[in-house]
């Protein structure tokens, strides 16, 4: 590996290219850090948000109004506001609510990476409820009846049936959703987490490398986005059923 | 033939049903005796799919009593009594209603492993002998979506029977096909006739409920006008309705 590290300090004393994050092990560790940072956020966030999208889009055809209501609002507050409006208000608001109301002094209950997530995970969840939604109500009413009328449960024909179908006819919505998720993490960098753009930051302002670090973030956020839609593509390939949703 | 001398398996008596301020059945009552097949024929809107719905506790009755087996359909009230009423009627759809994301094999073996938790290998074992006895064995791993109207008619046939109920209920299913798929479904319903299955349809082919019935229905306006044999209803009509809406499509 050193020859490798050895040419980017190289680079840098050839051309002024100074990729720190390479040849500097310091710099390399946070660096990595920060990357494994976003992708962890990333991948959590993904799969809390698509549960709350699935769960909130069986909810809403519940027969409680109160749960219908509830979701309604939820969904409201969370596509309405701005996310970085929510990480503050979760990690400001609540946060030092919780912290005070249950006397644990300075110590915060919950972690600014926990919030980050559970912020995150609650905005673009909203969005997923919708998406799903409109997923669940393209599936014909007709092919619910015929599985109630085999005796289907409304759990199971739910789960063996019009998610299987809804989740098909949602998952363009739903790439197009987590692409914006993986790239809203970066607002977790307002409540200090030290996800990619916050180490970028840092070491750019011990390193005065500026330009050359924001090179390294937008070639890591498009190739990180871009193995999530290539993913998410062929999963879509995966699961296609011939003669359905064309 | 149907035993008529036994009770009969699907008796219903005066039994209204509203939709908001419509009332769409305004008082019917029939009986079906064990292996009968009867027929239902009326003009769109009279209510006939919404009877076979209401026998299959898909929709609510207003009131009246509607008993199948050994169950009042009226007054089930819990998930798992419709369960168990839905074991011994089963109804196929006009548009056939197949799970899209399943093949015609996986459609058949759904219902009878996940609802009446019987095994795996036994439903499969079934779900490909309907699958033959229905013409369809060299179809069982197509999707719905691969299959012609009347393939896949007959399999939301084959998996109806799966589930091994007493009675058959078809709500007009071969409005949707083209006339040269119409005769593999009728075909298939009359092979289930033949066994003694108990058939209710709603339908518009007239020969074939004048070929296959025991007793003809005719609705109209949320009433039966008239029933019998069909070689009574259908040469010797008594009502004027009904001579009036056979004249118009015989």
């Amino acid at each position: 590996m050193q020859f490798i590290w050895d040419w980017f300090r190289w680079l840098y004393q050839t051309t002024g290219i100074n990729l720190t994050i390479f040849y500097d092990s310091f710099d390399r560790h946070r660096f990595t850090d920060g990357f494994l940072m976003t992708l962890k956020l990333s991948l959590i966030c993904i799969v809390l948000s698509v549960l709350i999208g699935v769960v909130g889009a069986w909810l809403q055809g519940s027969k409680l109004r109160v749960t219908r209501h509830v979701l309604h609002w939820y969904i409201q507050f969370f596509r309405n506001t701005p996310p970085l409006v929510q990480l503050y208000f979760f990690y400001f608001g609540v946060g030092s609510l919780l912290r005070s109301s249950l006397g644990t002094g300075n110590q915060p209950l919950v972690s600014n990476v926990t919030w980050a997530i559970i912020s995150l995970s609650f905005f673009a969840g909203a969005f997923n409820v919708e998406i799903f939604r409109s997923g669940v109500e393209a599936v014909p009413k007709t092919t619910l009846e015929a599985a109630e009328s085999l005796g289907f449960s409304r759990l199971r024909a739910y789960a063996l049936i019009v998610l299987p179908l809804a989740f098909r006819i949602s998952l363009p919505a739903l790439n197009n959703n987590l692409v914006n998720l993986v790239k809203t993490t970066t607002l977790a960098y307002a409540i200090a987490v030290p996800e990619m753009l916050y180490v970028s930051s840092q070491i750019w302002s011990d390193e005065l490398n500026v330009p050359v670090m924001m090179n390294v973030l937008l070639v890591c956020y498009f190739g990180l986005v871009g193995v999530l839609v290539y993913v998410m593509h062929r999963w879509e390939r995966a699961i296609k059923v011939p003669g359905f949703g064309a | 033939m149907p035993d008529s001398d036994a009770r009969p398996i699907v008796s219903i008596r005066d039994m209204h049903k509203s939709f908001g301020h419509v009332e769409v059945l305004k008082g019917i009552s029939m009986d079906v005796p064990k292996g009968g097949v009867v027929c239902i024929i009326g003009p769109s809107g009279s209510g006939k799919s919404t009877l076979l719905r209401c026998i299959n506790a898909l929709v609510p009755i207003d009131s009246g009593s509607i008993r199948v087996a050994n169950f009042d359909v009226h007054s089930l009230t819990t998930d798992k009594e419709r369960l168990a009423l839905r074991r011994e009627v089963s109804i196929v759809f006009q548009q056939y209603n197949l799970f899209p994301h399943k093949t015609a094999l996986e459609n058949v073996m759904m219902a009878p492993i996940y609802v009446l938790k019987e095994p795996r290998d036994e439903v499969r074992a079934r779900a490909i002998a309907l699958l033959k006895k229905v013409g369809l064995a060299a179809k069982q791993d197509a999707y719905p979506g691969e299959l012609s109207g009347g393939q896949q008619q007959r399999v939301a046939i084959a998996r109806s029977l799966a589930m091994r109920p007493e009675v058959m209920l078809f709500d007009e299913v071969t409005a949707a096909l083209d006339p040269e798929t119409v005769k593999e479904v009728l075909n298939t319903i009359r092979e289930l006739a033949a066994e003694g299955m108990t058939c209710m349809l709603v339908t518009h082919e007239m020969r074939f409920a004048r070929e296959l019935a025991d007793t003809v229905y005719f609705t109209d306006g949320g009433v039966i006008v008239e029933s019998g044999p069909p070689a009574v209803l259908f040469d010797q009509p008594k009502a004027d309705r009904t001579r009036a809406f056979l004249s118009q499509i015989l």
